[in-house]
């Protein structure tokens, strides 16, 4: 057996290292090999799966900081609360809304950029730095850069670029609307899918470079054309790495705080699940119900990350079978 | 470089080039393309940096002063010249968070990887898949217990705390990079070496370490970056002690007069350090950023 495959455990590990001595047992072995996992997985399940079993248990109950006298187990109205209220269903709506918007252009865009930059032409290095810059600056220094810097009514640099082009053709009333409070969820939207194109870019690129170029080659000695090689041959390699790509983003993009928090607070119907369940939590003091919305998402997210999960594993096996 | 010996990059890039005039022109202007859509990304990031180094009256013109005279002055604002709260220690809170987890990820994780990868136990994938679980799961599900633990064992409002809660953040990714980075080990290098009678200590500092070094370095800077990044767990635990730089930066949210080049002056500095790090670890971004599965 030479390198590790994703099916099953491997049966008998006689790979490095001594052999199994007969006079030590089998399952000293075994600690062995367990020991350096240890650590790392004791603190995990400790500060990861043990909040996520008190969420569930406060979920059941009716406890709100502000009453605490009033603490006591209500089975599932909590969660009766979650389904029914108006307000969450938008917040439901609003997350996906947003988390598609933000992938859907930011995967077509980063594809884009992607097959710009798979081509060799001078300055592709500096190109490619400049693309992911957006990605390396801190998420809330980049939403109060979109919020102030360019969103901003009298003084932002969108509303400036307007009036310059007006005057440029000697008209003085250019529009000036104000972005955020006109259009508020594609204000965020337009920040993120800065942010996250190039994040989208990055994982297409690895894509690209990763193809068989002889086939191409022979595709074009056959008279294939530039679309017809992206049709028959790019695509269908990319298509994993699509799948990668979009199902990452949504993970990351679902659990998005910082944008809403910074650029609208999430008034003007823009608060998503992370933002409400903050709000439910931090401002409301609604412990219960904060807890039952929290178990909502969890459950959502397991769904979404099921598939996430089958594309990894699809991409690792693919990795262990070279 | 030979003919013979040409990679298909380059091979792609002579047939870029090739020898029909028609094809180098469309060559010519996808290169334009590429730099014009470079420059557009960058622009908004640029005009920040341009921003900062304004005076505030130059900066809240419309339209635009492009050419108005560099200053200081924003810069000067942001580390409390004007008597607002000073940035060192929500900088140096950050400093602490990010750079004790990073370190406590990487204690955590490359003995982990280890058991996964090289001396893989029974299970290993089933592991893997626990690990990778745990960053599907929305972070903010599991705030409310944290908080109540925290404020219990009076920990709110403590540094350590988001260490801790960093490190599990980063851990996963951190495992699953150092799996990737890991299973390049040569098994037959290995395996030679265990025929020869070499120690464990020999075969982790002659043989691993080598190969691993450069993904130890990029899955510490990974961490990095995001610790640093992390606002919502710093603003709901951190108070006026503990507070995180982006924390800091939740301070300019509502608009407060003229405070545009603070405002950039603020976001470039708190910036600097992700900059720093992320173009550093340029090239194995991706490869953690997919959590190892691309290289």
């Amino acid at each position: 057996m030479s390198s590790p495959t994703l099916t099953t455990a491997p049966t008998t590990p006689t790979r490095i290292g001594r052999a199994p001595t007969p006079g030590r047992s089998e399952r000293a072995l075994g600690w062995a090999r367990r020991a350096p996992l240890m650590p790392a997985l004791i603190f995990m399940i400790i500060v990861t799966q043990l909040p996520f079993v008190a969420t569930l248990v406060i979920s059941f109950t009716q406890w709100n900081a502000l009453s605490p006298q009033n603490r006591k187990f209500t089975g599932l109205s909590n969660y009766a609360t979650v389904l029914t209220d108006p307000m969450l269903r938008k917040a439901v709506l609003t997350t996906v809304e947003l988390t598609l918007a933000v992938v859907v252009v930011s995967l077509l865009l980063g594809l884009g950029l992607a097959l710009l930059l798979d081509r060799k032409f001078k300055g592709r290095g500096i190109v490619r730095t400049m693309l992911i810059t957006p990605f390396l600056i801190v998420p809330v220094a980049s939403a109060l850069l979109w919020k102030h810097a360019m969103y901003n009514a009298t003084y932002g640099v969108i509303n400036g670029v307007l009036n310059w082009v007006w005057q440029l053709f000697g008209s003085h009333n250019a529009p000036q609307p104000d972005w955020v409070s006109k259009v508020p969820l594609m204000s965020i939207e337009a920040s993120l899918v800065w942010q996250w194109t190039p994040f989208m870019m990055l994982i297409l690129l690895a894509g690209l470079q990763s193809r068989q170029m002889d086939a191409v080659e022979a595709a074009t000695v056959d008279g294939a054309g530039p679309f017809q090689v992206f049709r028959y041959l790019t695509l269908p390699h990319l298509r994993r790495y699509l799948e990668l790509a979009a199902l990452l983003g949504c993970v990351y993009v679902v659990q998005n705080f910082d944008a809403v928090f910074t650029l609208t607070s999430g008034g003007l119907g823009t608060g998503n699940l992370p933002y409400t369940i903050y709000q439910t939590f931090y401002e409301a003091h609604d412990y219960g119900q904060a807890s039952a919305e929290g178990v909502v998402v969890v459950i959502a997210s397991i769904i979404v990350a099921t598939l996430a999960l089958r594309t990894v594993s699809s991409l690792l096996s693919e990795e262990a079978g070279r | 470089m030979s003919a013979a010996t040409m990679t298909p990059a380059a091979a792609r890039a002579a047939s870029a080039a090739g020898s029909r005039p028609g094809k180098r022109r469309t060559g010519v202007v996808w290169s334009v393309v590429a730099w014009v859509v470079g420059v557009l990304f960058v622009l908004p990031a640029l005009w920040m940096l341009l921003t900062s180094f304004h005076s505030e009256q130059a900066a809240a013109t419309n339209p635009p002063s492009l050419a108005a005279p560099l200053t200081l002055q924003g810069y000067r604002e942001f580390f409390g010249a004007g008597g607002g709260l000073s940035p060192w220690p929500p900088l140096l809170n950050s400093l602490t968070a990010s750079v004790m987890s990073t370190l406590l990820v990487l204690a955590l994780a490359i003995p982990a990887a280890y058991a996964l990868s090289i001396k893989p136990v029974k299970k290993w994938s089933d592991v893997m898949f626990f690990f990778l679980s745990t960053k599907m799961l929305p972070a903010v599900a599991g705030l409310l217990p944290i908080y109540l633990i925290a404020e219990n064992i009076h920990m709110l409002d403590n540094i350590w705390l988001l260490v801790i809660l960093y490190t599990s953040m980063n851990l996963p990714i951190a495992v699953w990079m150092m799996r990737s980075f890991l299973a390049e080990v040569p098994v037959e290098m290995l395996e030679a070496a265990s025929i020869d009678g070499a120690g464990l200590p020999t075969v982790l500092t002659r043989i691993v370490a080598p190969v691993a070094m450069p993904g130890i370095a990029a899955t510490a800077l990974i961490s990095f970056i995001f610790s640093w990044n992390e606002l919502l767990f710093a603003r709901v635990l951190t108070g006026v002690v503990a507070g995180t730089s982006p924390v800091f930066l939740t301070g300019f949210v509502t608009s407060q007069g003229l405070f545009l080049a603070k405002v950039c002056a603020a976001a470039v500095c708190i910036s600097l350090p992700v900059l720093i790090a992320g173009f550093a670890a340029q090239d194995k971004l991706v490869q953690g950023l997919s959590l190892g599965a691309v290289k």
